[in-house]
């Protein structure tokens, strides 16, 4: 069984359409790379998946259950998937410590204890346990995205969605949180990823799919799509950000 | 980003004596003190030497009056700081109620938004007096039992119904104001849309609107000087009755005077808000 399943997920703005068709498959304990240009689709994929975009048409199953069936409870399904946004999200008027329990507390109903010790013990895994006590606004952009992570981590997903995550950050603070997803991938977790980082995404999934105006246009293992990419559109993208020394 | 919110905090800095035209050095601080007496000077002169200024003077600031009739006026000053303080209760509670109604997503709660639109939109277009009217003379009137009947509570009402419009779309831009992805952020983690509102929009807007909210609540203070028109006597009704007894206008320079000094703290009070609001966005 797939952790997660995408047949056939369509989506418009509008006259705009976004995602036509997708198809995708997300095993257990798999590292998928979505990859592609700006504007073709990456971050509504995954939006969609966590269901915070209403899909058109298609069928999403997470772990073997269908999501978009009707009388699902989205609340319920959201609680299973962690998602991390690029520009981080954090709750700017709670501590770190409170931005990380609050949906533990009010969404699964743990006790304030009982949050609490799980948040300091993620916290401490990730070099945040200093920052507990401090606001937002007081840390850095890569200890946000860290925190932001940590923070979709503490509802124990099954899956994790990473929305270009390293885009909005300053380039020295890259690699603090790819140390922290290629330590999520270490442990299993099963993740989704949009990324503009190529290195990264040849070195850690198991599969990378190239997005191209909503449709995955070519998937495969990271070394034939980015040594031997098939189609041409593929070849292109990569030469521009060979181009541009991203890779 | 960091580099725009730090530019931003400086420019807040330098802001931060508007009054002085900021500086600070000793000669601006001079030439607005220069700029100052000249101004006003010309001012007094100006009025001081109008044709009717002897009996104006006579009949507006005469010190005797003023000084017997504020020791009549400045208690009753406490009504009005009475209405004011359980009106602004109520108001904060009913505007942010209607402004929640009205931020409720989806063709389900058409209705609910509806009302609170038609709430705002009539309670703001009719001129707070006939409210006062409306109500404290109205209600009364249909004899009802077990319905309050004093002009205080009407008029307190009236004010509540009133700001309650006022303050909700101060509220409404508030919530307006937080980008969608903290909302995004908060149902992602499998929050409700009602325990999002609660935990991550609402706290923020409400900080947010904090100054534009007193600011209201300083119109609220004078306009309960309009209850005086259905009954209870306060600060500006006991004015009239002193205006009336000696057929002189000064008590009512002394009821201006005093209510400008009741809504002077909240207006300092205010700014220093703005100010520290202003410090602490970097």
């Amino acid at each position: 069984m797939n952790a997660l399943e995408l047949k056939g997920v369509s989506k418009a703005f509008g006259e705009h359409e976004v995602l036509k068709g997708i198809d995708l498959e997300v095993g257990e304990h798999d590292v998928v790379c979505v990859i592609g240009a700006s504007g073709s689709g990456k971050s509504t994929l995954l939006r969609c998946v966590n269901l915070l975009e209403p899909i058109d048409e298609g069928r999403i199953f997470v772990e073997g259950r269908e999501v978009t069936a009707p009388g699902v409870d989205a609340n319920q399904v959201r609680r299973g998937i962690g998602i991390v946004f690029q520009a981080y999200n954090l709750f700017p008027h709670m501590t770190v410590l409170r931005n990380v329990t609050l949906a533990p507390r009010e969404v699964l109903g743990r006790s304030r204890a009982e949050a609490e010790a799980d948040a300091v013990e993620l916290l401490r895994r990730f070099g945040l346990a200093d920052k507990r006590d401090d606001y937002p606004d007081r840390l850095s952009g890569g200890q946000q995205q860290r925190v932001a992570i940590v923070r979709a981590l503490a509802m124990r997903p099954q899956l994790m969605l990473l929305d270009e995550v390293t885009s909005a950050l300053d380039p020295e603070l890259v690699g603090e949180v790819l140390n922290v997803i290629r330590e999520l991938a270490a442990g299993g977790m099963t993740m989704l990823i949009a990324t503009h980082e190529m290195g990264f995404a040849r070195e850690i999934a198991d599969q990378v799919c190239f997005l191209d105006e909503g449709v995955i246009l070519e998937h495969g293992p990271p070394s034939q799509i980015f040594s031997a990419p098939r189609e041409a559109r593929t070849r292109q993208f990569l030469q521009r950000i060979v181009e541009a020394g991203r890779l | 980003m960091a580099h725009r919110q730090r530019a931003g905090s400086r420019v807040a800095g330098s802001r931060s004596s508007r009054i002085l035209g900021g500086g600070g050095a000793g000669r601006s601080t001079l030439i607005a003190a220069a700029s100052t007496i000249a101004f006003f000077g010309i001012l007094v002169l100006v009025v001081v030497n109008a044709p009717g200024w002897p009996e104006v003077r006579e009949s507006f600031f005469d010190r005797q009056i003023f000084q017997e009739s504020i020791r009549d006026i400045a208690p009753k000053l406490l009504v009005n700081i009475r209405m004011f303080l359980i009106a602004e209760v109520f108001i904060l509670v009913f505007g942010l109620a209607i402004a929640v109604l009205r931020s409720l997503p989806g063709p389900v709660f058409f209705p609910v938004r509806l009302l609170s639109v038609a709430y705002t939109d009539f309670f703001r277009g009719v001129p707070t007096i006939l409210v006062i009217y409306l109500f404290g003379f109205g209600v009364p009137a249909l004899g009802l039992s077990g319905v309050p009947n004093s002009p205080f509570f009407w008029g307190v009402a009236s004010l509540v119904l009133v700001y309650s419009a006022y303050v909700s779309e101060v509220y409404r831009a508030g919530i307006d104001s937080i980008h969608p992805s903290q909302d995004a952020a908060a149902r992602s983690l499998g929050l409700t849309h009602a325990q999002s509102l609660r935990f991550v929009i609402v706290p923020q807007a409400v900080r947010r609107v904090i100054p534009p909210l007193l600011n209201d609540f300083i119109g609220l203070q004078k306009d309960t000087a309009l209850v005086a028109l259905i009954g209870p006597v306060e600060a500006f009704r006991q004015s009239q009755i002193e205006v009336a007894g000696s057929f002189d206008y000064t008590p009512y320079f002394a009821t201006a005077l005093l209510f400008v000094l009741m809504t002077i703290p909240l207006a300092r009070f205010t700014d220093w808000l703005v100010a520290r609001q202003r410090r602490r966005t970097r």
